[in-house]
């Protein structure tokens, strides 16, 4: 049905979506860009100047840039690795047959509608708080120290608070696709003598991989450029132990006031994000051929 | 050896009672086919036998040993499903030997029996594909290799054939039956569809509701239907059955005749009607003969191929009187 004709009314017609998409993308993308061959400081408005790679070099070579590397990667492995492991043995739970299932599946969803900043406030002054917070209480309780764990182990709880928030909709995703497995398989694998821990590693994950490659997909997007969750508890710190890249590119620009620098923080990141995408991308393709 | 024993088996689903007390043996190396109509719980019968569904009462013995409390695996039997269920992440010589990889059979003598079996279903060829490569014919081999190579002590198929096209459901029929005789190990054969029951079973079931309505050979059910539902069921066409005055001349309430055992003519016979639709198989024609007299169903005739009748014609069916089945008002045989 592909005519020459309905081709060019098809182009006509999606012509506005593209030309949207193209100003909302690239109009930003350009500006960052001039921006970050500039010298543009908020603290001396107009005297802006051509500084070519500059920027970049302070960029590049501010040792922030390699923690902040170096954080992003633990953040999105770590979460990544939570939210998988937890979402695939949650899902497995969920897919017993037990009384109020329907009413317990809508509430796992639930911490995925909850804002980042207010979920990360709530875990920062209800739970993780040294004095006030429900572990220092519980660790009181047994006649433990309390853990201030936003001082001492700044990144792993920014992982678990993070984490806490994505794991419903891995669990959401995996559990839709343990679901579709077809139950005639596992019995054939049941007569086949497989014990259940060799029709999960044999028959059940297998299936679910194609879940957990989107899964990958989507929360890497996203958690690449966490924000929120670090604005709220740690501003980047103690140090840098808390900046990932989006934060470094934050605090550069309005902290820092350095616009210029933090445009090129922002094509880097840009770049980096790519290079992600195009092994992501590979790899989705692969599995998702078959 | 495949010996299979069921004693007093029910089997409940909450309050909805599938299969009431049931007592049946299976005797070593028989072909046995379990047929009825859907929902009659020849699937959940085959499910029980295999562990898949916990028997709600009773005792199965697998060769003389208690195999109801044991689990699947454990019973020494191999199932081939309505939907294969293949593993598709799986090449077809991993589908194969993974019953094998299971038991823990080292790599050579797993290698050894996936040859042998794919040579037995001409699938050699075929042994490094996934099962989304391969026909539906294939995808069924493939699903009888995996069966095979464990040498079970039987062989539960659940209706089979029935996602593949007509032809190659005969030619599947045949290899079944052909495998049967080179293998001789008990097989149970759950269908819907007598013609299937008829040709390659030794002993059909015929159930209904859960319930055993006849046990026997293919021709023993053709020739001796204990009851109406077993007449009805068995033979295809389906027999007719005409009640009334007609049926009362032979001491019955009702009387069955098969459409082969009619003798259709333009001239004379006992009963009239007129044809309505003839199909023309070429080898036979079955003609549906309306004889407002005897019964308000068409009369189903099954006459030669090149038979000159049309419809709208008038005509005469005579039965052959040895061939007329009698039943009472329960639906019993009358002997």
């Amino acid at each position: 049905m592909a005519t020459q004709h309905s081709k060019s009314a098809a182009r006509f017609m999606i012509s506005p979506a593209v030309l949207l998409l193209l100003g909302w993308m690239l109009i930003p993308l350009s500006l960052t860009l001039y921006f970050s061959f500039l010298r543009y400081n908020l603290l001396m408005p107009g005297t802006e100047e051509w500084a070519g790679f500059l920027n970049y070099r302070f960029f590049l070579t501010d040792p922030a840039f390699f923690d902040a590397i170096w954080n992003t990667l633990l953040l999105v492995g770590g979460v990544l690795v939570i939210t998988i492991v937890g979402g695939v043995l949650l899902a497995l739970l969920l897919d017993q047959p037990f009384w109020g299932q329907g009413i317990v599946r809508i509430l796992v969803i639930a911490p995925f509608f909850v804002m980042p900043t207010v979920s990360a406030l709530v875990w920062k002054n209800m739970f993780m708080n040294p004095v006030n917070g429900l572990f220092a209480f519980l660790a009181k309780a047994v006649g433990l120290e309390p853990f201030d764990f936003l001082a001492h182990a700044p990144l792993s709880s920014i992982i678990l608070i993070v984490a806490w928030g994505w794991l419903p909709f891995a669990t959401l995703i995996l559990l839709t696709a343990l679901q579709s497995l077809d139950s005639e398989q596992l019995e054939a694998a049941e007569m086949d003598g497989a014990s259940w821990l060799s029709r999960f590693f044999y028959i059940m994950l297998p299936h679910l991989s194609r879940a957990i490659t989107v899964v990958i997909l989507i929360q890497t997007i996203f958690l690449l450029s966490v924000f929120a969750e670090i604005l709220v508890t740690t501003n980047g710190g103690p140090g840098t132990a808390t900046t990932n890249l989006t934060f470094l590119v934050y605090a550069q620009s309005l902290l820092q006031f350095d616009v210029g620098a933090g445009s090129a923080g922002g094509v880097v990141a840009i770049i980096l994000a790519n290079i992600v995408a195009i092994f992501l991308m590979r790899m989705i393709g692969k599995n998702l051929d078959a | 050896m495949g010996r299979i024993i069921l004693e007093q088996v029910t089997k409940s689903f909450g309050d909805v009672n599938v299969i009431p007390p049931l007592d049946l043996e299976i005797e070593d190396g028989e072909f046995v086919v379990f047929v009825g109509p859907s929902g009659c719980g020849k699937s959940t019968l085959l499910r029980l036998i295999a562990g898949l569904e916990d028997v709600s009462s009773g005792q199965i013995s697998i060769d003389g040993r208690a195999a109801t409390e044991l689990p699947p695996a454990k019973r020494g039997l191999a199932m081939v499903f309505q939907s294969y269920a293949l593993y598709p992440h799986m090449s077809v010589r991993k589908n194969i030997s993974f019953p094998l990889k299971m038991a823990g059979l080292d790599q050579a003598e797993q290698n050894k029996r996936v040859e042998a079996a794919a040579k037995v279903l001409n699938l050699t060829d075929y042994l490094d594909r996934r099962p989304g490569q391969l026909s539906g014919g294939q995808r069924q081999r493939v699903a009888i290799g995996r069966a095979i190579v464990r040498e079970p002590a039987a062989f539960l198929f659940d209706e089979p054939l029935s996602n593949l096209d007509a032809a190659l459901r005969v030619n599947m029929r045949l290899e079944i039956s052909e495998l049967h005789n080179s293998l001789e190990t008990t097989m149970i054969y759950v269908t819907h569809d007598q013609v299937e029951a008829m040709t390659m079973a030794d002993k059909i079931v015929v159930l209904r509701a859960g319930h055993i309505e006849q046990v026997g050979t293919p021709l023993d059910l053709y020739r001796n239907p204990r009851n109406l539902f077993v007449a009805g069921f068995i033979g295809s066409p389906k027999m007719n059955f005409i009640e009334g005055a007609e049926a009362a001349k032979h001491n019955a309430a009702t009387i069955g005749i098969r459409p082969e055992h009619l003798s259709i003519s333009k001239s004379e016979g006992q009963w009239k009607g007129t044809v309505g639709v003839s199909e023309h198989l070429g080898s036979d024609t079955f003609l549906h003969v309306h004889a407002k007299d005897l019964t308000s169903e068409p009369i189903t005739v099954r006459s030669d191929g090149e038979v000159d009748i049309h419809h709208g014609d008038t005509v005469f069916l005579s039965p052959q009187d040895d061939k007329i089945h009698r039943f009472d008002k329960e639906g019993l045989r009358i002997s």
